[in-house]
């Protein structure tokens, strides 16, 4: 971390390890009630931290159902609105898009860890329907945390957080980042 | 419960909003054009090499469209001066499926051929506002001309002797790729690993390429040929040089066969074609002496059983096919970060 970006910031713990394993449950029974059996809909993770949060509603609907449904990964960095103007910066080695099923015909449930412009997931539905169809398309989040600039919005939510435009929200789970936890970082003053 | 803590360093894309983070932590690209590989440091050529794979994964989508919005309504002019199938073609089809507009010049359709100077050429390109032009031509240079005199980004398709930076960019990237599998390494780099380039060196920008990309990424490069065809001075670039095929072949990782240009034969530079097969061709009887894990590559087009016996083009050992599509890759990945990062 360079100078310029050393900020003190104050960091609240809005979800602990526990409320992020009760409202992933949460949203897996939702979905189950709205859907039916595993097979009639795939989960596909946005970015990096929407996989594990997959994953980890596909192992719920498995412990219920004995069933688990499809699992994919989406990258959307090829489908970003910020690119033309050089506002965005090459990510690169964010991982790749990989699913093995097809998309055609089918509910797909796109699944991030926080939603707040809404623009990644208007990427992520972009890149989905250049692979396919899909009959319907939905929205799982762990977070939302308001401000937004496009008419998105979750089918499935764990929770719902208050913020201001620089405030900065981090989700750390223990697949990527070593623990369960929801921190709203606001700037000092 | 509130504590004091860093603001973590997160990329701004990802929707919990934070400050920006600077090129030198990321991958960063800041070049306007691709030129040649001479400049280009280590890391802006492994940025390139890493940015290739999305785009592979782009054209093997089965069911959907291979296609991606990146360079959508953007203009893409193809200038190509010197006859080419194979790159026009390769930065034809990377242009549209990054969704741009693509508008190619070729020698014989243009208006060239009605006696239009250069300079007029490039003044029409200039009215209708291009991002990108991609131009071969073959005066050395060329490239930096354009590049100095007009707004868009400019991408060397091969400049006379000179350079064909994207040429050696795929080569690169499938050497590695090839490398990495092999060693069951998904990091793996090519620093040391043994790549015997053969063939006409003297007139080869592919060579030249190469040559820089190859030593820039830690590769020990072997250069097999005739003398005559051989510069003086090329050790200087950090290679090895003989004229003894069979001592480039002998551990070699990669073979890259040149194509040796038909012209020459007669000349005094090259005796006979039948000299050049039996002391430089790459065949099965040649490569006994190279491991088996050996790769053989070729820019193409390939004079069969000239530089290269069909078999082993054909053969197991060959990822020619492999470049070609990697070559579609490689100008996505090269396009997009000319005209999406600067």
């Amino acid at each position: 971390m360079t100078q310029s970006e050393q900020r003190l910031t104050e960091s609240t713990v809005v979800m602990t390890a526990d409320a992020v394993s009760d409202a992933i449950r949460r949203m897996a029974t939702e979905i189950l009630d709205a859907l039916g059996q595993s097979d009639a809909f795939v989960l596909l993770g946005i970015l990096s931290r929407g996989r594990p949060l997959a994953d980890r509603i596909a192992n719920e609907i498995n412990s219920v159902t004995g069933a688990a449904p499809n699992v994919g990964s989406l990258a959307t960095t090829l489908y970003r609105d910020d690119l033309r103007s050089g506002m965005g910066k090459p990510r690169v080695g964010a991982g790749e898009t990989h699913f093995d099923f097809d998309v055609s015909g089918v509910t797909v449930v796109l699944v991030d860890d926080v939603i707040s412009a809404g623009r990644t997931v208007r990427a992520a539905m972009d890149e989905v329907m250049d692979y396919g169809r899909p009959k319907r398309i939905q929205l799982a989040c762990l977070v939302d945390r308001g401000v937004r600039e496009l008419p998105i919005q979750p089918d499935y939510l764990g929770a719902t957080i208050d913020t201001h435009v620089e405030d900065h929200v981090a989700v750390r789970l223990a697949e990527t980042d070593g623990e369960d936890i929801v921190l709203l970082e606001r700037v000092a003053e | 419960m509130a504590n004091r803590a860093r603001a973590e360093a997160v990329d701004p894309h990802s929707e919990g909003g934070a400050p920006p983070v600077p090129d030198s932590e990321k991958g960063g690209w800041s070049r306007w054009h691709m030129l040649g590989i001479e400049d280009l440091s280590r890391s802006e050529i492994e940025t390139v090499l890493d940015t290739a794979p999305q785009f592979s994964a782009v054209q093997r989508r089965e069911s959907g469209i291979k296609k991606v919005p990146l360079l959508q309504g953007r203009l893409v002019v193809n200038l190509f001066l010197e006859p080419s199938t194979r790159t026009r073609v390769s930065f034809e089809l990377a242009a549209k499926r990054l969704s741009a507009d693509t508008l190619t010049f070729t020698p014989s359709s243009s208006s060239v051929v009605k006696g239009e100077s250069l300079h007029d050429t490039l003044a029409t390109i200039e009215a209708m506002h291009s991002d990108i032009i991609v131009i071969r031509s073959t005066f050395a240079g060329a490239p930096n001309i354009l590049a100095n005199r007009h707004p868009s980004h400019i991408i060397n398709a091969g400049d006379g002797y000179h350079e064909h930076p994207t040429q050696a960019l795929l080569d690169a990237f499938t050497m590695r790729r090839h490398i990495r599998k092999m060693r069951q390494d998904p990091e793996a780099s090519l620093d040391g690993v043994r790549v015997a380039i053969i063939g006409d060196i003297a007139y080869s920008r592919v060579a030249r390429s190469n040559i820089w990309c190859l030593t820039k990424l830690g590769a020990k490069v072997v250069l097999c040929g005739p003398r005559t065809l051989m510069p003086a001075e090329i050790k200087k670039m950090g290679v090895e040089a003989t004229s003894n095929l069979k001592e480039a072949l002998d551990g070699a990782d990669v073979v890259y066969a040149l194509r040796i240009q038909l012209e020459r034969q007669g000349s005094c530079l090259l005796p006979s074609l039948r000299e050049y097969i039996q002391l430089f061709r790459v065949d099965n009887d040649s490569l006994k002496v190279a491991p088996d894990h050996a790769l053989v590559m070729h820019p193409g087009p390939i004079n069969r059983d000239v530089e290269l016996a069909a078999e082993v083009a054909d053969g197991p050992r060959s990822v020619i096919m492999e470049q070609v599509s990697n070559g579609v890759a490689v100008r996505m990945a090269i396009m997009h970060l000319l005209a999406n990062h600067v």
